[in-house]
């Protein structure tokens, strides 16, 4: 009862600390998500199918896109902005670009008679769709929020020099990535 | 640092960087103080007033209801005036009865006794007992308000749609939930309050992410997590258990926002419809929803429950003028009951066809919650125990929590067996024993947490002489109503039905419907007088002219009488002992920013 909290330098930054909570929170969604995934599967009349090949590639994009977030907050740690600039850019039109490889996924699937929603649709189609819109939502957040982050570093009177936007935002688009790579995994080998 | 740097953050423009002597904020409109604040304080009376705006029409909704299953053969006219078809002839029609049950629940449990009490105290008491000048996010908590208040409208706004409010109960079950043709109130009434929930599960996350980062990031110099108040180790776990399980809710209205509206077979599968026909869906589980709805429903009953429990431990400490009986018990039996949480929802399933193995195992995890229980009961009472009591109404509410909590929680031993349940499920029993351990009992520590900390909010005291009326009709009327409900369910009298009289074996029960509906419609009277006590002494109460009126050690009571943004004047006081110096060495409280005497005993 006697330790003295002298922490405080390095203590992590409270908004920070929220976002690593808020992970955890959407966490606990696709947790219970591919928890229904699970259970559903193992009752009756389950459509087996296998995944469109573009979601391969869509993984590679989300992949990539993490390696030029990690790049752009490291370079404005440098103070490079020229550089910073350029890679956020990049990385949100990757981001934008696997949003659009997985609507293209959903396309093929549709045109191979898998059907999504509606009445002939199979819940195993249904939970692909569900699952995934959900994570591409998220991704979108990501996209929206760096895009807030870039315009910041061109309006706005006060040059703000603080890291910690950009590597909240960092964090959340590795959060992002790793949750589709589970989920990719998840697809093709667990549920 | 961090606590200056959020609040200067946020609060931005109006502050000096060295801010700590200028906390007056004369640049104020009315809309930024008591509209679009970022004060806690403010954000928590948001709260507590809508909360008790829903309380008032939740708690009407059961009057008429309870006008209905105490004299189903007699006609109110009255009542046609006011609910117009939903009442043909002065009689409560079952699509109304329905209507009326499923969003009582709905509200009580999330709008009131969820958003109203956990979002009220937590914003309250979080920044004011750890030390703290806000929460870690002022915008994301005043973001959880508006959240929360868009919440109500929808929910509002369903009551009057013209097929009705939702029906199908607080639970949303599919397929009545699933299918808009199912029942009147599954059409547009279902899909706001779907909306609505939607919109409360975001402002509950808001919220709670806050609660945590602020217990855990925000506290003074010198408060370790062991000198904590109970009130922020309750509300800490509380906001633990929202951020944990209300995302698993979430995705269950996901995955029923589908079917409703875009033909999927979540949760549907080979169903009839009397005048529409057999549907399409196929392969769908119906108790699938009902596993992501309990992992959500177990937990929130808990994040219902334990608010009031850390209030009633700070509560009964200070005006037991004795310390908490076994802090760390409490501190170990509250996360034993938060891990405990997520372990037993299949108990709300028993009878789905649940495997009886399986069964057996949510059995035993079921009646294992019964140990930090009964620590935490022990701890009360032994606080109480030779304590030099005062009996504030504060503390009288307290003491009722206590006692509702032990009658309550021992049937749910008998609940938590599955054997038993065959018998009991969706009778009366359940009802009696879920109102009084979690909606009474919650609703006990919420009037405990009023009474005691209004000095704190609006710098006056409440009425006493209504608060002892107050709690002693709400004392004996609660048990006069849930009591004889555990006979009527024992004698197997299910839950929801609309008119017992016509059942002969349920027949001898009218005239003790009748008595309840009574009681039921004195009780809500007298929390008219508690409401009228409360606004009348926001503006006219004995005013409180002592920084600490209750003689009680946490920081709160270190601040001006009424606290502006930012809460302390000056520097925030370090803090060096625990909050429960109560009759130490011949003193009968110590304040926790005191420091350690030379002549102290043990600490």
């Amino acid at each position: 009862m006697n330790s003295e909290i002298d922490k405080k330098p390095q203590a992590i930054h409270p908004h920070k600390f929220t976002l690593w909570v808020a992970m955890g929170s959407i966490v606990m969604m696709f947790a219970g998500l591919t928890s229904a995934y699970i259970v559903k599967k193992n009752q009756s009349s389950w459509l087996e199918f296998s995944l469109p090949i573009v979601f391969w590639y869509s993984t590679g994009v989300i992949l990539l896109s993490s390696a030029t977030i990690q790049l752009a907050a490291k370079s404005f740690k440098a103070r490079e902005m020229r550089r910073y600039r350029t890679l956020i850019t990049i990385t949100a039109l990757l981001g934008l670009t696997f949003l659009a490889l997985q609507v293209w996924g959903f396309v093929n699937l549709e045109q191979n008679n898998i059907a999504l929603t509606g009445s002939k649709s199979n819940s195993a189609a249904s939970f692909l769709l569900v699952i995934t819109g959900l994570h591409m939502l998220h991704v979108l957040g990501g996209v929206i929020a760096i895009l807030i982050i870039f315009a910041r570093a061109y309006v706005g009177r006060v040059k703000n020099y603080s890291s910690l936007p950009i590597e909240m935002a960092a964090t959340y688009w590795h959060f992002v990535d790793v949750l589709w790579i589970y989920l990719f995994i998840f697809y093709n080998w667990i549920g | 640092m961090s606590n200056e740097a959020v609040l200067h953050a946020s609060v931005g423009a109006h502050h000096e960087a060295h801010g700590d002597e200028h906390h007056e904020h004369h640049q104020d409109t009315f809309i930024t103080k008591y509209v679009f604040s970022q004060d806690h304080k403010m954000i928590a009376k948001q709260f507590l007033i809508t909360g008790m705006v829903w309380a008032v029409l939740g708690g009407l909704m059961s009057v008429l209801f309870r006008l209905q299953l105490g004299y189903p053969e007699s006609t109110f006219p009255w009542l046609q005036d006011i609910l117009g078809k939903w009442a043909e002839g002065g009689k409560i029609t079952p699509a109304a009865y329905y209507a009326l049950v499923t969003t009582h629940g709905t509200v009580l449990v999330f709008f009131v006794l969820t958003a109203g009490l956990s979002g009220t105290f937590a914003n309250f008491l979080i920044p004011l007992q750890i030390g703290a000048r806000d929460m870690a996010s002022p915008f994301m908590n005043m973001l959880s308000y508006w959240f929360f208040f868009a919440a109500s409208i929808i929910m509002l706004s369903s009551m009057f749609v013209e097929t009705g409010p939702f029906s199908g109960g607080w639970t949303a079950y599919p397929p009545l939930s699933a299918l808009g043709d199912a029942s009147p109130g599954s059409k547009s009434g279902m899909d706001l309050w779907i909306i609505s929930m939607a919109l409360f599960v975001v402002s509950s996350l808001l919220g709670g992410l806050n609660y945590i980062a602020t217990v855990l990031n925000m506290r003074t110099k010198g408060m370790s997590m062991t000198r904590l108040p109970l009130t922020i180790w309750a509300l800490f776990f509380t906001a633990v258990l929202g951020v944990l399980s209300f995302p698993v809710l979430l995705s269950g209205f996901i995955l029923l926002i589908f079917d409703r509206n875009f033909g999927t077979s979540f949760y549907l599968s080979d169903i009839f419809i009397n005048g529409v026909g057999a549907l399409p869906n196929e392969g769908g589980s119906a108790i699938l929803f009902q596993h992501l709805f309990w992992f959500l429903g177990h937990p929130e009953v808990y994040i219902i429950l334990l608010p009031a429990m850390g209030m009633v431990s700070e509560i009964m400490s200070v005006n037991s003028r004795k310390p908490i009986f076994g802090y760390m018990a409490m501190i170990g039996s509250l996360f034993a009951i938060a891990i405990l949480a997520f372990l037993v929802w299949a108990h709300h399933m028993f009878v789905t066809g649940l495997n009886p193995l399986l069964g057996s195992v949510f059995v035993l995890l079921t009646l294992l919650i019964a140990v930090p229980s009964a620590i935490k009961v022990f701890n009360w009472l032994t606080t109480l125990w030779r304590g030099n009591v005062r009996f504030t109404p504060g503390m009288l509410f307290a003491i009722g929590f206590v006692s509702l909590f032990i009658s309550g929680g021992l049937t749910g031993i008998w609940l938590g067996n599955s054997a038993l349940d065959i018998h009991l499920h969706d009778t009366y029993f359940v009802i009696a024993h879920f109102h009084i351990v979690m909606g009474v009992a919650s609703m006990f520590g919420m009037f405990a947490g009023i009474y005691h900390w209004f000095p704190k909010m609006y710098g006056r005291f409440m009425n006493n002489t209504l608060a002892y009326i107050h709690f002693w009709v709400t004392i004996a009327g609660a048990y006069m109503i849930f009591w004889p409900m555990h006979y009527q369910g024992l004698a197997g009298m299910p839950r929801r039905y609309y008119d017992f009289s016509v059942w002969e074996s349920f027949k001898q029960f009218g005239e003790l419907n009748q008595f309840i509906s009574l009681v039921a419609m004195i009780v809500f009277a007298v929390q008219l007088l508690f409401l009228f006590n409360f606004f009348y002494s926001i503006f006219k109460g004995r005013r409180v002219t002592t920084l600490n009126p209750w003689g009680a050690n946490t920081l709160e009571w270190t601040t001006p009488i009424r606290p502006g943004h930012g809460n302390w004047v000056g520097e925030i006081p370090e803090v060096h002992r625990w909050a429960y110096d109560y009759g130490k060495d011949g003193k009968e409280f110590i304040s926790q920013d005191t420091p350690i005497g030379a002549d102290e005993s043990h600490h």
